[in-house]
């Protein structure tokens, strides 16, 4: 929206969806292309081009949501443009083959919300997704923004915000699940050594492997976040915050600069805000992606500028945070839920979710998924409820086996307990973490061996090396399960595995120590058979790990449907393919190094995995 | 930009609304939807369309749904607009000038009073048998 434009009404709102995923698949050259082809056919006037964070619906993108109508386009291409302007926009005709079909329907689903994705969803966090154009501060403000902080600031006292926050039931959204409303109470009852300073600190260090929450809640909605911040600030006695955001999520960092800037210019940061003698400013510190740094503690040290090591609690950063002064910190989806508390009221946001758990969770939705995305659902909600119907199931008619939650701290929650509700003490309860948010779904190709392999070589790596336990600890049961896969592994391994891991739980200094056993522990009680097939028998039964793959040709089929078509030969690197053309082929095995690129090559499905 | 006051934040949110409530579904109070086959516009069904965009700017009016579809089947009687008051049939118009459009406007949109000297009939065509 240029200038001119600011306040002139439109018959029709584009919305292109510029989150990360839609931008990596063109979004902005979209936007461009429909732009010009708006002018061209003499639209600019009625029709108006914005541009959003990201709308969920990732694997689709890139996306187009039409309003009115809520019109829902997905997968578009350039070459696209033209037509649907001409039709859609100019002769009023929506374009029914740019529309979603569900991957077993032929009929496409032309309005968003009766999308299965989107169905089941319940907007809080990410309640301006879509909506607005994350980089104009006046459309955050149409959407109820800045309101919360109006009223905090003229109608209510620190303690009863606070009393508010306790209320609503909220607990951290970035993996622990401590009640929010309890640490800003510790916060704003901390005495601060040598003048009265305190802090407020978002962590926007994500770093599990296929998270975006925060990410995508940053590039869709700072404002929020900041708003959150302020509120935060007032309920505690801070006047300064931080944003401490990785420097791998430049879109984000950008868009926050952006927001913080017309915040500052808007008054709504900086001093005597609304004239009620309430000062704050927000510093976004980037993070340089060190997965520890997530870590409160260590995350405090990064932002002193110091190493990112953690350090024992207590005293715990509500005592002792940044500069020895008492600091709030929070991730930011819990930021983004406070400004909706202070405006619908903690009875609201406490009649959604469970008993213990409160609201919705975001969580991005990854793996072997139709549906990949995130996805912000009711607390409670169950495992298939997210797998099946928002997620779509999984691809080429596989199976589901298990999905991961929380992360390289979680755990891997197996197919029978599909019916789980999700909250964060059932989670516990089966040996999961709520974590952020990450949920890796994986289907019966998958060797757990293998995953708990990742996700200990993940934290391995990113162990700051600080402590025994998790620096020596973890390399320890990296090699076993090395070993493991590698057909090399002994009976007693197992239990040598799971002494390592509670010790490791016991004594590391920080989460990411405490935690990192969590993804083998989960497979050891749910696959403990997986791994006994990989010791015993030298199988790995998914056939990922390949040292323990045998590769055959079944003659009959390679000669009768194939023909000895010698295409595996050809591609053979090792030369362990005997045979030519019209015969049939035969592997030998002294020679063959297990690439698998047979197997992946016939087209007649002549070569055997065992 | 001067430090914003309570009562600025309220002026600029509902202002900003205006624009953006189209975004977000909810009640109109009527609907209108100019006829845009290509036999539409070449007839004059753009002006039609902006002369309704700018008397809801003007009067700030953002309750009302506008939108625009294809040939309404009756060629010879473009540009033709449909208005469905919310509650009530939908009304056909034809023959549209930028005059009409006005009255049309004030008095069926707003006042709930078919313009029956422009309007060719009541009802939707019928669809299945």
């Amino acid at each position: 929206m240029t200038e001119k434009n600011k306040d002139k009404t439109f018959r029709i709102h584009l919305m292109v969806c510029a989150g990360t995923a839609c931008v990596s698949n063109n979004s902005f050259e979209i936007k461009e292309a429909l732009e010009k082809e708006i002018k061209k056919q003499d639209l600019a006037e009625e029709v108006l081009v914005v541009t959003t964070g990201c709308n969920g619906f990732c694997e689709r993108g890139p996306l187009l949501v039409v309003q009115p109508g809520n019109i829902f386009y997905q997968q578009l291409k350039l070459k696209d443009i033209p037509h649907l302007v001409e039709e859609h926009f100019l002769k009023g005709r929506p374009v029914e083959k740019f529309m979603y079909s569900p991957p077993e329907e032929k009929t496409p689903i032309p309005i968003l919300s009766d999308i299965d994705f989107f169905k089941k969803q319940v907007l809080i966090a990410l309640q301006n997704r879509g909506l607005i154009d994350p980089e104009k501060i006046d459309e955050y403000i149409a959407r109820d923004g800045y309101r919360a902080l109006s009223k905090v600031l003229t109608e209510m006292t620190p303690e009863e915000i606070v009393e508010e926050i306790k209320k609503s039931g909220l607990r951290g959204r970035g993996g622990g699940g401590f009640p929010t409303g309890l640490k800003w109470e510790f916060v704003r009852n901390a005495s601060s050594p040598n003048g009265g300073e305190k802090y407020i600190i978002c962590n926007g260090d994500e770093g599990d492997p296929g998270a975006f929450m925060d990410r995508s809640i940053l590039e869709a909605d700072p404002h929020c976040v900041i708003e959150g911040m302020l509120i935060g600030g007032k309920a505690v006695g801070a006047s300064q915050g931080f944003i401490y955001v990785r420097n791998e999520y430049p879109l984000a960092v950008s868009r926050l600069n952006i927001a913080l800037e017309q915040a500052r210019e808007y008054g709504l940061l900086g001093k005597n805000i609304f004239d009620t003698g309430f000062d704050f400013d927000i510093k976004v510190t980037r993070g340089a992606g060190a997965f520890v740094c997530g870590e409160e503690t260590a995350l405090l040290a990064s932002v002193e500028g110091k190493l990112g090591e953690p350090r024992p609690r207590p005293p715990y950063p509500a005592e002792s945070g940044l500069w020895d002064k008492p600091t709030c910190i929070n991730n930011v989806e819990t930021w983004a839920n406070i400004c909706r508390i202070i405006n619908r009221g903690a009875k609201w946001f406490s009649s959604i979710g469970t008993e213990t758990s409160k609201g919705t969770k975001v969580f991005s939705l990854v793996g072997k998924i139709n549906n990949t995305g995130l996805v912000e659902v009711p607390m409670g909600i169950t495992l298939r409820e997210i797998i099946e119907d928002i997620g779509g199931g999984i691809p080429g008619g596989k199976k589901f086996k298990a999905v991961q939650t929380g992360g390289p701290s979680g755990g891997c929650i197996p197919k029978e307990k599909i019916d789980l509700p999700i909250d964060y003490d059932s989670l516990s309860e089966v040996g999961s973490i709520m974590g952020s948010g990450g949920m890796v779904v994986m289907d019966e190709d998958t060797c757990m061996v293998d995953v708990a392999k990742y996700f200990l070589t993940f934290t391995q790596d990113e162990s700051c090396g600080k402590c025994t336990p998790c620096r020596e600890g973890t390399k320890a049961m990296q090699q076993i399960l090395t070993r493991i896969t590698e057909g090399k592994g002994k009976e007693e391994d197992l239990d040598l595995l799971e002494d390592l891991a509670n010790s490791i739980k016991d004594s590391a200094l920080c989460g990411l120590g405490n935690t990192a056993p969590n993804p083998v522990l989960t497979t050891l009680r749910y696959f403990r058979d997986e791994y006994e097939a990989h010791i015993k028998e030298k199988k790995c039964p998914a056939h990922i790990c390949r040292e323990l793959n045998t590769y055959t040709i079944d003659e009959d089929i390679c000669l009768n449907k194939g023909h000895g078509c010698d295409l595996c030969r050809k591609n053979c690197s090792a030369d362990a393919i005997l045979g030519e053309k019209k015969q049939a082929h035969k592997i030998i095995q002294d020679k063959c190094i297990k690439c698998g690129v047979c197997y992946d090559v016939c087209n007649f499905g002549a070569v055997k995995v065992d | 930009m001067p430090k914003l006051t309570l009562a600025d934040l309220v002026k600029i949110r509902e202002k900003t609304k205006r624009t953006t409530e189209i975004r977000e579904g909810g009640d109109y109070r009527a609907k209108i939807t100019v006829h845009m086959g290509t036999c539409g516009i070449a007839a004059g069904a753009r002006k039609v369309m902006n002369a309704f965009m700018q008397i809801m700017e003007d009067k700030e009016i953002s309750d009302v749904l506008l939108t625009n579809s294809g040939c309404a089947g009756l060629c010879s009687k473009e540009p033709m607009a449909t208005i469905e008051v919310s509650g009530q049939a939908p009304v056909k118009y034809i023959d549209l000038t930028e005059k009409k459009t006005k009255q049309i406007f004030e008095k069926h949109v707003l006042g709930g009073d078919i313009v029956k000297e422009y309007a060719l009939g009541i009802g939707s065509e019928k669809t299945d048998y």
